[in-house]
């Protein structure tokens, strides 16, 4: 990613973000609200065209990816099933869109704990839910590549430890995993490696060991970084 | 891709209900209006008309299925799912429309044919013979005002704004405004208007009130043109706009 900006009328939510992503560890993705993770990570998606700069995958934009899912898998908004569409049909569409195998529908579902509720409509499915299908949905393509936007969002406790877990199985397979959060504690539990943006520009681009460095923890590390 | 957009063409339930709607609108108006002229004693009363009106109220529900294609996606943000599965906006847009423009097509053409010989039913003695150009006519007329729809929702992305333009536009065709001599200067053009005359919806040919400067088929090539005006102006729109 390099000089990556994205102003909406006055407000620059990214401002020249240049950093890399290593596969085979968990990368953190912190920052405050609003601090431009969400901007960012629909910009590496080609869903928000970048005012400057641009963002390469392997050496390519993702609008050139041919089967995109089965490169890159991302979470981006919780709900994003039509409310009237069953969660198998909702994987179904997508794994068709990409030409991956009808098998992985059943794989997903069962991987992310859903498949009691495969023929609900997404219209009744609780947050937790919601979150565990779009798990779903990234995971489908079964990517290099995981972009995850607060994926915690709404899980219960054993689904916090469940994503925790499965976010470190996936880049000990040598996946590149790159989630945002700005659950400190869950970041301390998880990632190995932290980028911290703030107002749109990069504060530290670090080993979480490194970034702890003096500090009793994250969450002072992070403050510390925050107010300077 | 094509595949995919099937898929959330059957996967919603609002399909089936304006497709039915469409159906029985078509079919039970076209019998209706039939009935009605029967007994007209009017002789000049056109059983052609009578037979191609009930198009004018059933495609309403043919063109909210134009406009759900695509406002469903920006409603429920599905639309961040199909762009990241196609990122290329284009051909995401052609996939959708390769998808929904077959299934309009035959729905269309049973639904034409079907509210022809309904009318002719309900004619009973002033029935007049099938009219292929008519149903052929009427048949791609639909299918064009639905996919028109779909243009102008991908434009607007809202499926109340889309209405808000769309329903307005083809009432004031079935009201027949656009015989009132003034006004019909412009609204002849109009997209649903410029498919009259194939459909026999101007009235009887030879009365000046009811004189158009094209032809059956030209006129239908204007619908057909008012179509992909909409549809490369939602492809610019969903090529330049961030979702
Ligand atoms: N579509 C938009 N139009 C206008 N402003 C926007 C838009 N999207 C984001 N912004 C602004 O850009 C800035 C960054 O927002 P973004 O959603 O990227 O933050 P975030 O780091 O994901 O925050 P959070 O932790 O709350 O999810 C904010 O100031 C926000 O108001
Ligand atoms: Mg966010």
């Amino acid at each position: 990613m390099h000089n990556l900006s994205k102003s909406y009328g006055s407000t620059k939510a990214v401002d020249g973000l240049s950093f890399t992503i290593h596969p085979g560890r968990v990368t953190g993705f912190l920052g405050a609200n609003g601090a431009g993770k969400s901007t960012t990570m629909r910009m590496m998606l080609g869903l928000a065209r970048p005012s400057t700069g641009h963002v390469l995958i392997d050496g390519v934009p993702y609008q050139h990816l041919t089967r995109p899912l089965t490169k890159v898998g991302a979470l981006l908004e919780t709900r994003s099933a039509h409310p009237g569409r069953r969660a198998y049909q909702h994987l179904r569409w997508l794994a068709q869109s990409n030409n991956i195998p009808a098998s992985r529908v059943e794989a997903v579902l069962e991987e992310v704990g859903l498949q009691n509720e495969k023929s609900k409509r997404a219209k009744g499915f609780s947050l937790g839910m919601a979150q565990r299908l779009a798990i779903a949905a990234a995971l489908l393509g079964d990517p290099p590549i995981l972009l995850l936007d607060e994926p915690v969002n709404g899980l219960d406790p054993e689904g916090i430890i469940w994503i925790r877990e499965l976010m470190k199985s996936l880049a000990a397979q040598g996946r590149t995993v790159f989630v945002s959060s700005h659950l400190l504690g869950e970041m301390a539990n998880t990632a190995e490696h932290l980028i911290v943006i703030d107002h749109g520009r990069v504060l530290a681009d670090t080993t979480v060991s490194a970034f702890i460095g003096e500090s009793t923890s994250l969450e002072d590390a992070y403050l510390r970084v925050i107010q300077r | 891709m094509i595949r995919a957009e099937l898929t959330k063409i059957r996967t919603l339930r609002s399909t089936f209900w304006v497709f039915l709607a469409t159906f029985a609108l078509c079919v039970g108006l076209g019998f209706l209006i039939g009935l009605s002229f029967r007994n007209i004693a009017d002789a000049g009363a056109d059983s052609l008309f009578a037979s191609f009106y009930a198009v004018t109220l059933g495609q309403i529900a043919l063109v909210v299925f134009g406009v759900f294609v695509i406002s469903s996606e920006y409603s429920s943000g599905t639309i961040h799912a199909s762009l990241a599965a196609t990122p290329r906006r284009g051909r995401f847009f052609l996939a959708k429309l390769a998808a929904t423009t077959p299934v309009v097509l035959v729905l269309s053409l049973v639904t034409i044919v079907s509210m022809f010989f309904a009318a002719r039913a309900g004619l009973g003695p002033r029935a007049v013979p099938f009219d292929a150009r008519g149903v052929a006519g009427a048949t791609v007329y639909l299918t064009l005002i639905c996919l028109f729809a779909t243009g102008v929702a991908t434009m607007l992305r809202s499926a109340a704004g889309s209405l808000a333009i769309l329903l307005p536009l083809l009432f004031l065709g079935s009201q027949g405004l656009g015989n009132i001599p003034k006004v019909k200067t412009i609204t002849q053009y109009l997209p649903d208007q410029t498919a009259w005359v194939i459909m026999h919806l101007t009235g009887p040919p030879g009365s000046a009130q009811f004189e158009r400067p094209y032809g059956p088929w030209t006129g239908l090539a204007l619908t057909a043109l008012w179509t992909l005006a909409a549809l490369l102006g939602g492809y610019a729109v969903l090529r330049k706009r961030d979702v």
